[in-house]
């Protein structure tokens, strides 16, 4: 019978491997945690769930980066609940709008982010994972629970920029993580020996990547502190110490090592899958990885979180010389890539929009039908029946292998720094200030760096430090530029154009 | 040590960079920073910080990011 819960893994594997330590993690204290306290944790959170009334409810999950979190993550799911996660390197302006968006009505957190979610604009339950993580299993009403879940539920809700200042909640249901785990393990040879680096904040769907195989097969994942990202040689010798064979990073992450000259002094040589995404990987510091790693897979990841982050993958093959792009490749196996013009399939070698169908689609913007219904839409080459598409907004073309590679955006998203960034809510933040007149924020590809110019009454030093206050640091612009007029199009818009060109 | 200070500045205003020791425990800067200011010592001062360098004590106060950078001008 086909798997439709994600549960189903961690029961299988805790048989299988009960003392063997699936998470770990090493900031401040290390907390480790075997299959056995992962499965034990998570159905005492489950049972507290159940027990209050809280079945069917999103939880917000305000915790730090440790095992415990992922624990709570699949309690909740126990619970027949899904889980937030939300952190504390975010703006409390940040997680203020999310809460009011979402009105969830517990928020799990534990005795050190207590005093931060007290500060929350937020009416709701609080508890803390320490009171509740040894809940007795109510083991009668975790199975009528399970009786009832059906592979449509949903797991989680991840939030991502929104070009309206409002971030946007996508939730995933049961179907679409298992597809995109057990065609991601296939792909990226998964196995009993895995050994995960992870690099992603939890509130990231990129951390799917080692959450769930880790739980399918009985994998080890070390959480590798957030801090060693800023020193390449204590991270390469993290990785060798824990012996780290397995990477999903986003492209930034790795380019800090190799860009900083680690190589030169050591390699991370367990690693025998390098899997990366989120970002073009610069070809110069590609090539230093594959020089220094030369028996490693390469993997390319595409896939924007409303398809559960995954859709495309390019095993590297050939060489890369400067100017090249690495492809996206091809599809996972049950995806499906359109490659539309408005609702015509593009001829082949045209540039189009990738639009997605398949089981790895997401349920949709959480309390927001209205962009969910602009993005998730009807299979315009499908006049037959009900078939949703989701059209990412991303521009791809076929090359001359029969590859698909990634063109640009369509519209002002970008991905900086792993992370995908809509301008537009960098402006939205800004704009909401009186001393601004008018705001645009610009990417620069060259320099990898956000500009942002305004008209106003505010201080650039002033305007940073706001705004600091309103935006995660990634969606921070490196240069605040005050300008005396705002250059405009004959039309009367801001002149995008000419500030991009100011920003180069 | 003005060219250090000037660079930490730009990161981040507010710091008082005269006496604070502790940028990088106190997560004053991250990893975006880091780059920033390896690059720009590079451009400004054209020294470039070997990886073995970029390690917590070098980067927690600016008197000690200026004392990594003399070292490495004396070196070359």
């Amino acid at each position: 019978m086909q798997q439709k819960n994600v549960l189903e893994y961690i029961e299988k594997t805790v048989l299988e491997v009960p003392d063997k330590t699936a998470y770990e993690s090493f900031e401040g204290e290390t907390v480790s945690l075997t299959f056995r306290q992962v499965y034990d944790t998570a159905r005492s959170v489950g049972s507290f769930l159940a027990d209050n009334g809280y079945y069917g409810e999103p939880v917000i999950i305000f915790m730090k980066r440790t095992p415990r979190a992922i624990a709570t993550f699949f309690g909740t799911v126990y619970g027949g609940c899904s889980y937030v996660p939300i952190d504390e390197e975010m703006p409390k302006m940040r997680i203020d709008l999310i809460l009011s968006s979402m009105n969830p009505r517990l928020i799990i957190c534990e005795s050190s982010t207590k005093e931060l979610a007290d500060g929350f604009d937020f009416n709701g339950d609080t508890v803390l994972f320490e009171d509740i993580c040894s809940t007795p299993a109510n083991d009668e009403r975790l199975a009528d629970i399970r009786s009832r879940q059906i592979d449509t539920d949903p797991i989680y809700v991840v939030y991502t920029s929104g070009s309206t200042g409002v971030p946007k909640g996508i939730a995933a249901c049961h179907r679409s993580v298992i597809d995109y785990i057990e065609h991601l393990s296939d792909v990226l040879g998964f196995d009993r020996d895995t050994r995960f680096g992870n690099q992603s904040p939890f509130y990231f769907d990129a951390c799917l990547k080692e959450l769930y195989p880790t739980i399918k097969f009985g994998a080890y994942t070390a959480i590798v502190p957030k801090q060693l990202f800023m020193f390449p040689l204590k991270l390469v010798e993290f990785l060798n110490d824990k012996e780290i064979n397995t990477v999903c990073w986003v492209v930034s992450a790795l380019t800090m090592i190799s860009a900083l000259g680690a190589f030169k002094k050591d390699t991370p040589h367990f690693l025998r899958t390098v899997a990366f995404g989120s970002e073009v990987f610069p070809i110069k510091q590609f090539n230093r990885w594959r020089q220094a790693l030369p028996d490693a897979r390469f993997i390319n990841l595409y896939g924007p979180t409303e398809a559960t982050g995954m859709s495309c993958y390019y095993e590297v093959n050939r060489e890369f010389e400067d100017g090249d792009a690495i492809p996206i490749g091809r599809p996972f196996d049950n995806t499906d890539i359109l490659l539309l013009d408005e609702d015509r399939k593009v001829p082949a070698g045209e540039v189009g929009e990738i639009c997605i169908r398949g089981t790895a689609l997401t349920l949709g913007y959480y309390n927001d039908p209205v962009r969910t219904a602009e993005v998730f839409v009807q299979n315009p080459l499908n006049t037959h029946y009900p078939e949703l598409i989701y059209r990412t907004g991303d521009l791809a073309r076929y090359n001359e292998y029969g590859e698909l590679v990634f063109v640009s955006r369509k519209d002002y998203q970008i991905k900086h720094m792993g992370h995908r960034i809509e301008l537009g809510e960098i402006e939205a933040n800004v704009n909401t200030l009186d001393e601004i007149y008018l705001s645009c924020a610009v990417y620069n590809k060259q320099k990898d760096r956000i500009v942002l110019y305004y008209t106003g009454t505010i201080e650039e030093g002033a305007l940073k430090d706001v705004l600091t206050d309103k935006v995660p640091r990634y969606m921070l612009p490196a240069v605040f530029t005050k300008l005396e007029d705002m250059p405009l199009t004959p039309n009367g818009k801001v002149d995008r154009k000419k500030l991009l060109e100011m920003a180069n | 040590m003005d060219v250090i200070i000037e660079i930490l500045k730009e990161l981040h205003p507010d710091v008082d960079y005269e006496t604070n020791t502790s940028l990088v425990d106190d997560r004053i800067i991250d990893s975006f920073d880091i780059i920033s200011i390896v690059a720009e010592i590079d451009d400004r001062l054209d020294v470039q910080i070997p990886a073995e360098e970029i390690i917590p004590d070098n980067f927690n106060s600016a008197a000690a990011l200026a004392a990594l950078v003399k070292k490495l001008e004396d070196e070359d």
